[in-house]
């Protein structure tokens, strides 16, 4: 077969330029994060079956979880996941922006090397050790000193009434808070370094201080890349398990305190999953999977929704 | 500017000395900066060595040599922007008026001495924001005359009619010669006596290369303007007066024609006509 052998070389020597190579190669590894994620939700689909069909949308809104009667309701581990990950945001961003602004802009050199060095080392930090820090040093400080005055100056707010166990909602938040300020800090400082020169020199020019030029000019020129370092920092936070695990309680009830003893997604699951032994439990627990990955997907769209609105007029991108 | 941040490790090494009866000659008129034995260092290397003039009030001052010469370093010498690179160091005197430059307060210093720079670099705000933002660091509060500011430095930048109907449009959505005018009116807003411009019209073509050219002509009415230039052209054209940097020195310094048509040293004229290096 001539033809056939002909074509055969042809494609012999087309695949030896490297381009066609490189092109195959990519192009297969790209496909493979896709069948990741197909496959993914298609387990979670799957396996959490038996749940779906017995609880429904119900499953989302129901708020007692108890193995033993077979009742199951995602609620209370929704809520928590959602509130603690609040918490570590209104601690978190705040300090890791300005961590960030200081080692970019304020910072001499020589400290700021020292400083971002130390900042990536913690962030990669396994999320175990932030846990055993939570557990002997955080708890008993929310124990006593913090939860202790916080209800003295704030107590006429729902969120710091109740009894003070020192685990609880307030302790993942702040476990969570530090383990994302690493992260924030160190994205956001190559957000603004990546601000050109000439931006900062036109505001200076006008007679603007460098307070003013870095707060009026560098940071909104940068602020793509900080809200970037935001979400990246909210999605650790929203799936971070073994750290609140450790210090949130692990209690399936909704509490309008900060302080009562809460429960997560991401920690119900590990919990129970080695315990979980009749099928209806592991369902449910597939299905709180699935239920985590969904908010992951709603969170992360409704930031870039947030993206898209703020950076409509006067975008940084030319 | 209660968060205004002071720069202690940035203040230059000031020696200042009196304004020297011989502070660089100046062939006419009042002069408006007057710069003596200036030399300049980035770390251990000398940018400037010795470099004094005199420039005239209302003129146009055109420096002009080849790359890293010390033009552009000097032009930041009279706004003080070599602040910004940590290992820069001054000595000698710069006076504007009758005021210390290398001493006074580096906000107001700039906002008498504004700056428009190589490459159009407008905020990404809109265009009224852009205009806006020097007069907002400054104190100005008030919207209407905020507005009026605006219309007035956009129409000294010869760019008001060309965008009076979309102030609020995005200023990345101008062309790069009504970007850098964009900018030019950043700067006037404020009002400053000087203006220095480094290579302003280098990334345009020759059409907006030509407004600029007309605009700066306009301008030295109420302006005192540096220009800092590799276009021979372009300093013959505008420029009242004009210094030769070669090496970190001042080789000449004189009315741009005598420059261009007469000049006094042999490296001048090499430069000029090409014959350089």
């Amino acid at each position: 077969m001539p033809r056939a052998a002909a074509l055969s070389r042809t494609l012999v020597r087309r695949l030896r330029t490297g381009d066609e190579i490189a092109y195959l190669a990519t192009l297969t590894f790209a496909n493979v994060i896709l069948l990741i994620a197909a496959l993914l939700v298609f387990e979670l689909w799957t396996t959490s079956a038996l749940s779906r069909q017995r609880f429904g949308w119900g499953f989302l809104t129901g708020s007692t979880w108890d193995p033993i009667a077979g009742n199951f309701g995602a609620l209370p581990f929704i809520y928590g996941t959602v509130v603690t990950s609040a918490v570590a945001l209104l601690i978190g961003v705040p300090l890791g922006v300005s961590a960030a602004i200081f080692l970019a802009e304020l910072a001499p050199p020589r400290v700021s090397d020292g400083l971002t060095f130390v900042i990536e080392l913690l962030a990669a930090v396994p999320s175990v050790i932030y846990g055993l820090l939570g557990v002997f040093l955080l708890v008993p400080l929310m124990r006593d000193p913090v939860q202790p005055f916080l209800r003295q100056t704030l107590g006429f707010l729902p969120w710091f009434q109740g009894p003070n166990f020192g685990v609880g909602y307030l302790a993942a938040g702040v476990v969570l808070a530090v383990m994302i300020v690493p992260l924030m800090t160190s994205i956001s400082r190559e957000a603004l370094l990546a601000v050109p020169r000439d931006q900062r020199e036109a505001a200076l020019a006008v007679g603007a201080t460098r307070w003013e030029a870095t707060w009026k000019v560098v940071v909104p020129y940068a602020r793509l890349g900080i809200f970037g370092s935001v979400f990246l920092a909210l999605a650790r936070a929203i799936g971070e398990t073994m750290a609140v695990t450790m210090v949130i309680g692990n209690n399936p009830n909704i509490s309008a305190s900060l302080f009562a003893p809460g429960y997560s997604i991401a920690a119900v699951i590990a919990n129970e999953f080695t315990e979980a032994t009749e099928a209806i439990h592991i369902a449910t627990l597939i299905q709180l999977g699935l239920v985590l990955f969904a908010l992951t997907i709603i969170i992360n769209a409704l930031a870039r929704l947030l993206i898209l609105m703020t950076t409509r007029k006067g975008t940084a991108q030319q | 500017m209660l968060m205004a941040i002071d720069m202690p490790a940035l203040r230059p090494d000031v020696s200042p000395r009196a304004p020297a009866g011989d502070s660089g000659h100046h062939p006419d008129g009042r002069p408006k900066i007057r710069v003596s034995q200036i030399h300049f260092y980035y770390g251990s290397f000398q940018a400037l060595d010795d470099v004094s003039l005199a420039i005239g009030a209302n003129r146009i001052t055109a420096l002009i040599g080849p790359s890293g010469c010390g033009k552009s370093t000097f032009l930041r010498v009279l706004n003080r922007m070599y602040e910004t690179v940590r290992s820069a160091r001054v000595e000698g005197s710069v006076f504007l008026d009758d005021q210390d430059a290398l001493a006074m307060d580096v906000t107001e210093l700039r906002r008498r001495v504004g700056m428009v720079f190589q490459k159009p670099n407008p905020f990404p705000k809109s265009i009224f924001d852009n205009v806006a933002y020097g007069l907002k660091v400054n104190g100005l509060r008030n919207r209407a005359r905020l507005r009026e500011a605006v219309e007035r430095s956009l129409r000294r930048a010869a760019l008001w009619e060309e965008v009076k109907g979309k102030l609020h449009d995005s200023a990345y959505a101008l062309s790069g010669g009504q970007q850098q005018r964009l900018c030019i009116a950043r700067a006037l807003a404020v009002d400053p006596e000087v203006l220095l411009l480094d290579e302003p019209s280098s990334a345009l073509d020759p059409i907006a290369t030509g407004k600029i050219e007309e605009l700066l002509f306009h301008l030295k009415q109420s302006c005192t303007i540096v220009i800092v230039t590799h276009n021979m052209q372009q300093a013959a054209r505008i420029a009242d007066d004009t210094g030769f940097f070669l090496m970190g020195r001042l080789i000449e310094f004189d009315k741009a024609r005598v420059i261009f048509k007469t000049p006094a040293r042999k490296e001048t004229e090499d430069y000029i006509t090409g014959r350089f290096g």
